[in-house]
């Protein structure tokens, strides 16, 4: 089982989780990342399912790679990612309704995902299934970490909770202290993104420009 | 073989296409009657949310059955259409919305809490970027709210969407939706640097003033069909 954990499976797994992030090297997927962390419930929840969509979807196209006609591959690609999150998102209906119902339209954006259609394209399409499979759940966790850090900062601050749960004791509020508005506003979002990208690209010389 | 001969690829299309669409019809198909008791069970935990019952663990269709004592439709001149189990539950209100005022037949759901009644109303309306709904259960005297109910299905979350959880709802007990000449009146959703100083005044949400007006429309539009009903005296009759 050498195979499963060589040098360039460890690359393909960890790579995604920093120094080839999707969002904050790559800039995918940035429009989920403004919708969905205001609260870090959903932001988690959504990670967990672009996960689990991405591997998926990865390892499907990776198994058809070589019937694919070429000039309609993107509509293959297209057709599989909608077909998952169809049946995800019925799923959550049938068997999580509580989630689904909070989550509600995100579930059904994980189609326009730019990360999903970005990983069919430059990997699965000509990867085995086992690398794709490993690149989905990197891509995936790179992606969600992300969220989760920035849903962090903006619960935090924003409503003074973290997964719902009030973390900043009243008497701080009494002291005169005030939950910051803007973190709940998208612009915020992209605020922290940027910081992220900031402090990755300063510890990562070789991120930078030359 | 060669992939990029248009025969090929019509043939791969149209394979690949029925394939899927098989699958998710399957997937439906079977998930189908989960999913509707899913919703039917939704729709017993928002009408019990309006009574304040706290439903954490606990199965609610039974509590549902315990509470809800009796079921109405009326019309708008408040005459009673029907009283049999179930019959307001089984109301499409948004169907009934779209006739005219004067064919709608409009859901009641009364409840004994501890033995005092209730009349729970529907609600449904639109916010800023989608539906928005509820429940308001109403005390004996038709006037005062006893407790109340909002979701809604894709208001910003941190800002409109907050009218799905505890504070807000909680600010409309005890508010009143009739004036002082026992007429329809409702309730006024203020921006919130107005403090709210009537019973007729909630708080909006800061951020969410879009979503707040469309509450405020909601509740006069939905509450003000049952007109005729709060009319009725107790005493006089109303069963």
């Amino acid at each position: 089982m050498s195979k499963l954990i060589s040098e360039k499976t460890k690359e393909v797994f960890l790579g995604p989780l920093s120094k080839n992030n999707p969002i904050t090297v790559q800039v995918l997927g940035i429009c989920s990342a403004l919708a969905v962390t205001s609260k870090l419930e959903p932001a988690l929840v959504m990670g967990i399912s672009v996960t689990i969509i991405v591997a998926f979807s990865n390892v499907i196209i990776s198994l058809i790679r070589n019937t694919i006609p070429n000039r309609i591959r993107i509509i293959v690609q297209l057709v599989v990612v909608a077909a998952l999150v169809t049946v995800v998102s019925e799923i959550l209906k049938a068997y999580a309704y509580d989630v689904s119902v909070q989550l509600s339209v995100y579930i059904g954006l994980i189609i326009t995902n730019c990360i999903l259609m970005g990983r069919l394209e430059a990997f699965a399409m000509s990867n085995k299934p086992w690398e794709s499979f490993v690149d989905g759940l990197g891509n995936g966790f790179g992606y969600a970490w992300i969220l989760v850090a920035v849903a962090f900062v903006r619960e935090l601050l924003g409503s003074g909770s973290l997964l719902g749960f009030k973390v900043i004791p009243q008497s701080v509020y009494d002291a005169g202290y005030m939950n910051n508005g803007l973190m709940m506003m998208p612009p915020m979002a992209l605020i922290i993104v940027a910081c992220i990208i900031w402090i990755h690209r300063a510890r990562n010389k070789d991120l930078q420009e030359k | 073989m060669n992939t990029n001969n248009n025969g090929y690829t019509i043939i791969y299309a149209t394979v690949m296409v029925v394939i899927v669409a098989l699958m998710l019809a399957l997937v439906s198909s079977a998930l189908k009657d989960t999913q509707t008791a899913n919703v039917e069970l939704d729709k017993k935990k928002q009408i019990l949310a309006s009574l304040n019952i706290d439903l954490e663990g606990k199965d609610a269709a039974a509590i549902y059955n315990e509470y809800i004592v009796e079921e109405l439709v009326i019309n708008h001149k408040a005459e009673i259409l029907d009283s049999t189990e179930f019959c307001a539950f089984k109301i499409d209100f948004l169907k009934e919305l779209a006739k005219a005022e004067t064919e709608r037949e409009l859901p009641i759901y009364v409840a004994k809490v501890d033995g005092k009644t209730k009349y729970i109303m529907s609600m449904k309306g639109t916010g800023l970027w989608g539906p928005i709904w509820g429940y308001v259960a109403l005390n004996e005297d038709k006037n005062s709210i006893y407790g109340s109910y909002f979701s809604h299905a894709s208001e910003t979350p941190g800002l409109g969407a907050e009218i799905a959880y505890k504070p807000f709802q909680k600010s409309l007990i005890d508010k009143k939706i009739l004036g002082a000449d026992l007429t329809f009146k409702s309730l006024l959703v203020l921006k919130p640097d107005n403090k709210p100083n009537s019973e007729y005044e909630i708080d909006g949400i800061s951020g969410g003033t879009i979503t707040s007006k469309a509450v405020e429309k909601m509740i006069f539009n939905c509450l003000g069909q049952y007109k005729a009903f709060y009319d009725i005296k107790v005493e006089g009759g109303a069963k």
